[in-house]
């Protein structure tokens, strides 16, 4: 018997019982859906954690006041003050170190005629720009010497742009800031949210002379937030590391087997367990979408072999007319692939239909690529294979006499 | 009684020596009840026979028919089909020789529910491996041989009897066997509806030259048939030539 004959055989035999191959079917789509769909946010978080650490540049290292075990990893720990702008001077001057940016920071309030908008302002110095990995939109960032005459000087983060000025071009133009006049120098591109979910691009950056003398104002003169710090090479991140602590102990003059009064932190190292943890999300997820097609694949073995049973006598008759084991083996097994395959091309579709219904309302991103699809497609192929060939097996070893006398 | 062993000679179709059956079942204890239905079975068919087997109800007809039609396998004994030695068969070769060199008709019709007439009589030439177009040509062909090419598109349960017994022969007939095997094929069939079958029987035998051995209860349908063989308790008691007087004034 030729295939396209044997295929026939078994779509008219799913036919002859729509009701059942339809709700088996079931199994085998909301399986395949399921998996699509989580497959798909799992790659979107991972996508979008990737694209958030190529934005936040190369080789960083972050310092923060404050002890590792009293502060933690916190950019708010806001009562150590141990941490100096020359500090952050000092170590720009060690050899593994390529260039460091030191930061104050708050909240200020922003007008631009009638609007007003409160954000984040960041005090710091050109460097910065290079560093965190910034691109500029329009205009310039400020320079050195705007550093040192401190000049009223605003770099606008795009978020902020938008909400100031709409559609008008900001450079050039005055805005206050808590009353004081600044003029825009330039607006960043947007870069999206950090990896602890901030959204980087509502900010205002100013020069951190500036910031210190007119905004912020300082009990601890000279004193800031934090510091980021560039490494040369990826490759000498442990010695760069090293060099900081060493140079901020001698600085602050913390004596032998006392504790550090800062901590240095590898946002590189932070990063890559960013990523990991979105690579084991996605493997969770697609892990328990793929019980229920694990599920999906037991119902249609369960019901290919109550199919099995019921049609004992209808294999009795074909094996008595011709039919040979491999004949009724593939009719069996084509049926429950059939049931598979096309479950998984109606779950594959609902699955993408779903994952843009989730990237539209949930405001997620949603990565659907062509390896999912194959995979959802080899998948249900692989089920229907793996779970049909028992029962098909079964009907194939059947005695024909037996099969035939079956009531 | 003839003796069956002198018609060795003529190439016969269907030879068996000393043929047993037995069906081992399990008691309420779980021990195995070995129950033998044929004892000692030698019989040979040549071509172009046509035999009718007669006996009571439990006698081993059936039991012997589908070890005929290599749907059931004999526990001693062998059995030489057109000279081969049917035990040394692969199931798939076994599957082969029912496609190609045995037709079967049933008591019950056996057509394949929901599916036509047409199909039904197609199918064993799919699994000869021709395609369906042609294969449903040929069925077509046969339907109309039987009267029945008004028929094609209903399905086994828009039949009578007696259309989807003629069905079921076309299906039998449509490989082109040397062998019929009808176990009680007019046993669901009134009597017009049977002679009609067995007339039909009668001129495949005569002008095609197939050989058919069939089971029946009934004296006048067994009068059709050439040859006589009668089964008691798993013996063959009878085999005889037939003639109408004799056949129904037998007496078992
Ligand atoms: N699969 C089986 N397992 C156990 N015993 C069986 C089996 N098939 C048949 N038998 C037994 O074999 C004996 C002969 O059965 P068989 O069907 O050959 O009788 P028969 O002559 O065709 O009877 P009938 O005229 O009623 O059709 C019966 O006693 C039956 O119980
Ligand atoms: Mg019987």
């Amino acid at each position: 018997m030729n295939l396209f004959a044997i295929i026939g055989e078994a779509l008219r035999a799913l036919r002859q019982n729509r009701l059942r191959s339809g709700l088996t079917m079931l199994g085998m789509i909301i399986g395949v859906a399921a998996v699509v769909l989580m497959l798909s946010i799992g790659q979107g978080a991972r996508t979008k954690i990737n694209e958030t650490i190529a934005a936040m540049g190369s080789n960083l290292f972050i310092v923060v006041p404050g002890a590792t075990s009293s502060g933690g990893f916190s950019f708010g720990s806001g009562s150590v003050r141990t941490l100096t702008i020359n500090d952050a001077y000092a170590i720009a001057e060690l050899s593994s170190i390529s260039a460091t940016a030191p930061i104050t920071s708050g909240t200020v309030q922003l007008n631009y005629a009638a609007k007003n908008w409160s954000t984040i302002i960041t005090g710091t110095t050109p460097n910065y720009f290079a560093v965190g990995n910034w691109k500029i939109e329009s205009g310039t960032v400020f320079t050195e010497s705007d550093l040192r005459s401190a000049a009223r000087l605003a770099v606008l983060g795009s978020v902020t742009a938008k909400n100031l000025f709409g559609d008008e071009d900001p450079v050039g133009k005055t805005i206050r800031i808590t009353n004081r006049p600044f003029m825009v120098a330039g607006v960043l591109m947007a870069k999206g949210q950090s990896l602890t979910g901030r959204d980087q691009d509502d900010a205002v950056f100013i020069p951190i002379t500036t910031s210190e003398r007119q905004i912020t104002g300082n009990q601890f003169p000279g004193s800031i937030r934090y510091m980021l710090v560039q490494g040369k090479s990826a490759d000498d991140m442990d010695i760069a590391e090293i060099e900081i602590t060493q140079l901020l102990r001698q600085r602050h003059r913390i004596a032998k087997g006392k504790e550090n009064d800062f901590t240095v932190r590898n946002l590189t190292a932070i990063a890559d367990v960013a990523t990991d943890a979105a690579k084991i999300m996605s493997i969770v997820l697609g892990a328990i979408a793929s019980v229920s097609l694990l599920v999906g694949g037991i119902g249609i073995m369960n019901i290919m072999l109550v199919s099995v049973t019921e049609r004992t006598r209808e294999i009795g008759i074909r094996m008595a007319i011709g039919a040979n084991q491999r004949a009724i083996l593939t009719q069996f097994l084509l049926e429950a692939m059939m049931i598979c395959i096309m479950g998984g091309l109606i779950g594959l579709l609902l699955g993408i239909g779903g994952a843009w219904l989730v990237s539209q309302f949930a405001d997620m991103l949603i990565v659907i690529t062509l390896g999912m699809i194959g995979l959802a497609f080899l998948f249900s192929s692989a089920v229907g294979i793996f779970f049909g060939f028992y029962p098909a097996k079964k009907a194939a070893s059947l005695k024909p006499v037996d099969a035939l006398r079956y009531e | 009684m003839s003796s069956i062993q002198a018609t060795h000679s003529a190439d016969p179709l269907i030879h068996i020596e000393n043929l047993c059956k037995s069906y081992g079942l399990q008691d309420a204890d779980g021990k195995t009840i070995t129950t033998q239905v044929l004892f000692d079975i030698n019989l040979t068919i040549n071509r172009g026979e046509f035999v009718a087997i007669m006996g009571h109800s439990g006698s081993g007809k059936s039991t012997l028919m589908n070890i005929l039609g290599c749907l059931d396998t004999p526990t001693s004994g062998s059995y030489w089909l057109s000279g081969r030695n049917v035990a040394a068969l692969s199931s798939n070769e076994l599957a082969h020789v029912r496609n190609q060199n045995i037709g079967f008709v049933f008591q019950g019709f056996n057509l394949l529910k929901r599916m036509t007439a047409l199909d039904n009589v197609a199918t064993p030439l799919l699994y000869a491996g021709v395609n369906r177009a042609n294969s449903r040509k040929q069925a077509l062909e046969f339907l109309r041989r039987t009267g029945l090419e008004n028929f094609a598109m209903h399905q086994p349960n828009q039949l009578s009897g007696g259309q989807q017994q003629r069905v079921a022969i076309s299906r039998a007939l449509i490989n082109h066997p040397q062998l019929i095997l009808a176990d009680e094929p007019t046993g669901n069939l009134d009597t017009q509806t049977s002679s009609e079958i067995m007339l039909l029987f009668e001129q495949l035998n005569r002008d095609q030259g197939i050989t058919i051995v069939l089971v029946t209860h009934e004296d006048d349908i067994a009068a059709h048939a050439k040859r006589l063989i009668r089964l008691k308790d798993g013996h063959i008691i009878v085999d005889k030539n037939n003639t109408v007087a004799t056949t129904l004034h037998e007496v078992t």
